[in-house]
C-alpha cells in the first residue's frame, strides 16, 4: 500500500482542503499520515523519512509557498529523501506554478481540482519508494 | 466527450436536489398551513425581524472592508483609500507572523510577512497604522485572536499617544479562541488559559473602554472550514453561551458586558437559508441571555452582528462572476437585518484584492444602500411563508444541536473531544463529494466552465523585500529600546500570568516599552505552554 504524508506547512491554519484530501485518499485506498498544521520544512522531511512515504502532499493558502516549497525541497534533498515525488495545492498563482516545476514539484493541483483528479494521479504517479541497495 | 463537446459541456443540467448546499430540503412552496411563529417587531424582545424599530431608516449599516497588506504604511495608504471612498468603519488584517505570535525575525515567520495582512511587531508599526486617523473618530476593527491581547494594547498606547482618552473608543476585537479551535486554527496555548485571557480581556474592556466590543463571536471561519448553516448557527452561539458563562464565573454581570458581545456571521450562496440563519440567531441569542443567564435589559439581549460574504462560495476560474456572487450574499446580509459588511472583492481567490478590485466591492455595499430602495422599511422579507418556515427550522435545529453540546458539559469539554472539529470536516467531506459528483454546480467550475472569455486579472503581489525590510526594522527597534524597562516589564506579564490579575495592564506596561508581538507571545509561551494540533481527519 502506497504511503502518502498530506502536509500543511508554514502558518497557514486553513486545514479543509488537506483534510479531505487525506480522507479521500484513503478512502481510495492509500495509507495517509496527516502532519496537522504549523509544520517547518524540518517537521515534514523528518516526518517524510520517519514515516518512510512515496509521495508527499503539500498544501498551502497563505502565499508563502514561493519560500517554503523551496525550503522544503532542500530538507528533503538533506535528509535523502529527495527522490520522492511531491505535489502541492491551494492558493498558487498560475505565475508561479512553473518556477514550482522547475523546483521539483512534479503536480499543483488549482482551485476546482476535483478529489478523483487527485487520486488519478497519484495512482498514475506514484509508484513504491525503491529500497536503498 | 460527444460530436459537439462544447453543447454538451455547456447544457443546462436538471435539477437533482432541491436542498442547500447545508442539506435543507425546501418545501415545493410554504403557505398559511404550514404555522410559522410570530416573529414580533423589530426592537423588541426577541429581535427575530431586527435589533432596532428602523434599522436601516435610522441609521445605515457599517461599511467595513477588511483589509491589510505589507508593512503598515501600506495598509495606512488602503485604509485613507477606502475611508475616503467612503468605507465607514476600519477593520484590519494582520499577517500570519503577527496572528499567531511570532515576529518578522523569527524564524517561523520565514516566507509569510505582510502576506495575509500587514506586519505588526511593536507599538510603533501601529502607530504608522493609523497615522493621520483619529481614534476616536473612527471605529476599528481588528481581526485577531490568540495574539489579541497585545494589539488591543498596541491600539490602546497609540490612542494615549493621539490624546484620545479610551472612554471615547470604539471597535472591536474579535478575541474568539474557542472558534480558532474549531475552525480558523490561529493559536498559541491550549483551550482553557486561552478561555482566560479572553476573559481578562472582556474584563478590562468592560471596565476601561466601555463603548468597544471585546469579543467578535464568530460563525464565519466554522462557515468557511465546511460546516452547514445550522452548524454555524449553533457553535457560534454554544461559544456565546461559554464566553458568558466564562464572564459570569468571572463576577461580571451580563447585563454590563453582555451589551457590548458582538457577533460575526457568514453570508453565503443560499439566499433563503442566509436570511433565516440571522433572524433565528437573533432571536436564540435574546432567549439565551434572557432565560440562561437572567439578562434584565434589552440591550444585553441583542445580537448585534457584523458579516462578511463567504469567500469559500467564491472561484478561480471566470473571476469576474465573484462580482455578481457577492452582490447576491450582501443581499441576503441586509435584508436579514445585519450591523455591519464586508464584502468580499473578486480577485479574493487569488491574492488579497487590488484596490480596483476593493473599490467594486465597496460599490456594492453602496449601490445595495443607495439604489435598491430595500433600506426604506424594516425587515422585508418578514412574514414571507418560507422565510419564517426557515427561521422556525434552523432555530430548532441549531437548538438541538446546543443541546447536545450542553449534555457533554459545555463547548470547552465539547472542543477538547472534537465534536465540532469533526462535524465540520465530515460536512465539509460531504459538500466536497456532492460537488465532485456534479449534484451542486458551481458556474465555471464544474459547469459552464468557459476557455473563452476566462480573463485574467491582475493580482496584487507582495514582494519579499518587505520581509527583509521588516526583518531589519524590528531587529534594529528591538535593539534601540531600553532593554531593562523590556524586561522588567516582560517579567510582569509573567507573573500576571501565574497568577490571577488581568494581564492587560502588564501587557500595556510592555507595549509601553516596546515590547514585540513575539516576545509577549512568548512569555504566554512559557507560563501557558503550547497548544499542539490533534490532527483530526
Amino acid at each position: 500500500m502506497l504511503r502518502i504524508l498530506v502536509a500543511k506547512p508554514g502558518l497557514d491554519g486553513h486545514d479543509r482542503g488537506a483534510k479531505i484530501i487525506a480522507r479521500a485518499l484513503r478512502d481510495a485506498g492509500f495509507e495517509v499520515i496527516y502532519t496537522g498544521l504549523h509544520q517547518t520544512p524540518d517537521m515534514i522531511a523528518e516526518a517524510a523519512v520517519q514515516e518512510d512515504v512515496d509521495a508527499i502532499g503539500l498544501s498551502i493558502l497563505s502565499g508563502a509557498h514561493m519560500t517554503l516549497f523551496p525550503a522544503i525541497m532542500e530538507k528533503l534533498k538533506a535528509s535523502g529523501a529527495g527522490g520522492i515525488p511531491v505535489f502541492g495545492g491551494g492558493i498558487i498563482p498560475d505565475d508561479d506554478t512553473e518556477e514550482l516545476h522547475k523546483l521539483g514539484i512534479q503536480k499543483i493541483f488549482k482551485p476546482g481540482s476535483t478529489t478523483q483528479e487527485i487520486i488519478d494521479w497519484v495512482k498514475d504517479n506514484v509508484k513504491p519508494a525503491e529500497e536503498d541497495s | 466527450m460527444g460530436s459537439d463537446p462544447i453543447a454538451k459541456r455547456n447544457r443546462r443540467r436538471p435539477a437533482r436536489r432541491h436542498a442547500t448546499i447545508s442539506g435543507t430540503e425546501l418545501d415545493p412552496v410554504y403557505g398559511p398551513e404550514t404555522g410559522v411563529s410570530d416573529p414580533g417587531r423589530p426592537g423588541q424582545y426577541p429581535f427575530t425581524r431586527g435589533v432596532y424599530e428602523d434599522m436601516y431608516r435610522g441609521k445605515g449599516w457599517t461599511m467595513r472592508q477588511f483589509a491589510g497588506f505589507g508593512t503598515a504604511a501600506d495598509t495606512n495608504q488602503r485604509f485613507r483609500y477606502l475611508l475616503s471612498e467612503g468605507m465607514s468603519g476600519l477593520s484590519t488584517a494582520f499577517d500570519m507572523p503577527t496572528l499567531m505570535g511570532f515576529d518578522p525575525d523569527a524564524e517561523r515567520a520565514m516566507g509569510e510577512v505582510g502576506r495575509e495582512g500587514v506586519s505588526i511587531a511593536t507599538v510603533e508599526d501601529m502607530e504608522e497604522l493609523f497615522d493621520g486617523i483619529r481614534l476616536d473618530e473612527v471605529t476599528t476593527s481588528m481581526t485577531v485572536n490568540c495574539t489579541a491581547p497585545v494589539l488591543l494594547a498596541m491600539y490602546l498606547v497609540v490612542a494615549e499617544r493621539q490624546g484620545v482618552t479610551w472612554k471615547d473608543l470604539g471597535g472591536t476585537l474579535q478575541n474568539d479562541m474557542l472558534k480558532e479551535f474549531i475552525a480558523q486554527k490561529e493559536w498559541i496555548c491550549p483551550p482553557r488559559p486561552s478561555l482566560r485571557v479572553v476573559t481578562d480581556i472582556i474584563e478590562f474592556c468592560t471596565k476601561e473602554v466601555p463603548r468597544w466590543h471585546p469579543v467578535s463571536v464568530s460563525g464565519y471561519h466554522i462557515r468557511e472550514a465546511g460546516s452547514t448553516a445550522v452548524q454555524e448557527l449553533a457553535f457560534t452561539l454554544a461559544d456565546g453561551i461559554g464566553y458568558v458563562e466564562a464572564a459570569v464565573a468571572r463576577g461580571l454581570d451580563p447585563d454590563d458586558f453582555g451589551r457590548r458581545l458582538s457577533f460575526f456571521f457568514n453570508v453565503h450562496n443560499d439566499f433563503l437559508e442566509e436570511v433565516a440563519k440571522i433572524r433565528a440567531a437573533r432571536r436564540m441569542w435574546a432567549r439565551i441571555m434572557r432565560e440562561r443567564f437572567g439578562a434584565k435589559t434589552d440591550r444585553a439581549c441583542m445580537l448585534r452582528t457584523h458579516a462578511q460574504t463567504s469567500g469559500a462560495a467564491l472561484t478561480a476560474q471566470q473571476p469576474l462572476n465573484n462580482v455578481v456572487r457577492v452582490t447576491v450574499q450582501a443581499l441576503a446580509a441586509v435584508l436579514s437585518g445585519v450591523q455591519s459588511l464586508h464584502t468580499n472583492a473578486l480577485d479574493e481567490t487569488l491574492a488579497l484584492p487590488t484596490e480596483e478590485a476593493a473599490t467594486v466591492a465597496l460599490r456594492t455595499q453602496q449601490i445595495l444602500a443607495e439604489e435598491t430602495g430595500i433600506t426604506n422599511t424594516v425587515d422585508p422579507l418578514g412574514g414571507s411563508y418560507a422565510v419564517e418556515a426557515l427561521t422556525d427550522r434552523m432555530e430548532e435545529e441549531a437548538t438541538a444541536y446546543i443541546e447536545r453540546i450542553d449534555e457533554m458539559g459545555g463547548i470547552l469539554e465539547a472542543i477538547e473531544k472534537g465534536f465540532p472539529q469533526q462535524e465540520i470536516a465530515e460536512a465539509a467531506f460531504e459538500f466536497q463529494a456532492a460537488s465532485d459528483e456534479g449534484d451542486y454546480i458551481t458556474v465555471g467550475v464544474n459547469g459552464y466552465q468557459s476557455g473563452e472569455h476566462d480573463r485574467e486579472v491582475e493580482i496584487l503581489k507582495i514582494g519579499l523585500e518587505i520581509e527583509d525590510r521588516r526583518r531589519q526594522e524590528v531587529g534594529a527597534r528591538k535593539r534601540e529600546r531600553d532593554a531593562g524597562a523590556l524586561d522588567a516589564a516582560l517579567e510582569e506579564v509573567g507573573r500576571a500570568a501565574r497568577g490571577t490579575d488581568n494581564l492587560m495592564p502588564a501587557i500595556i506596561d510592555a507595549v509601553r516599552a516596546s515590547a514585540s508581538v513575539g516576545e509577549i507571545s512568548d512569555v504566554f509561551r512559557e507560563e501557558f505552554g503550547v497548544y499542539s494540533d490533534p490532527a483530526w481527519l
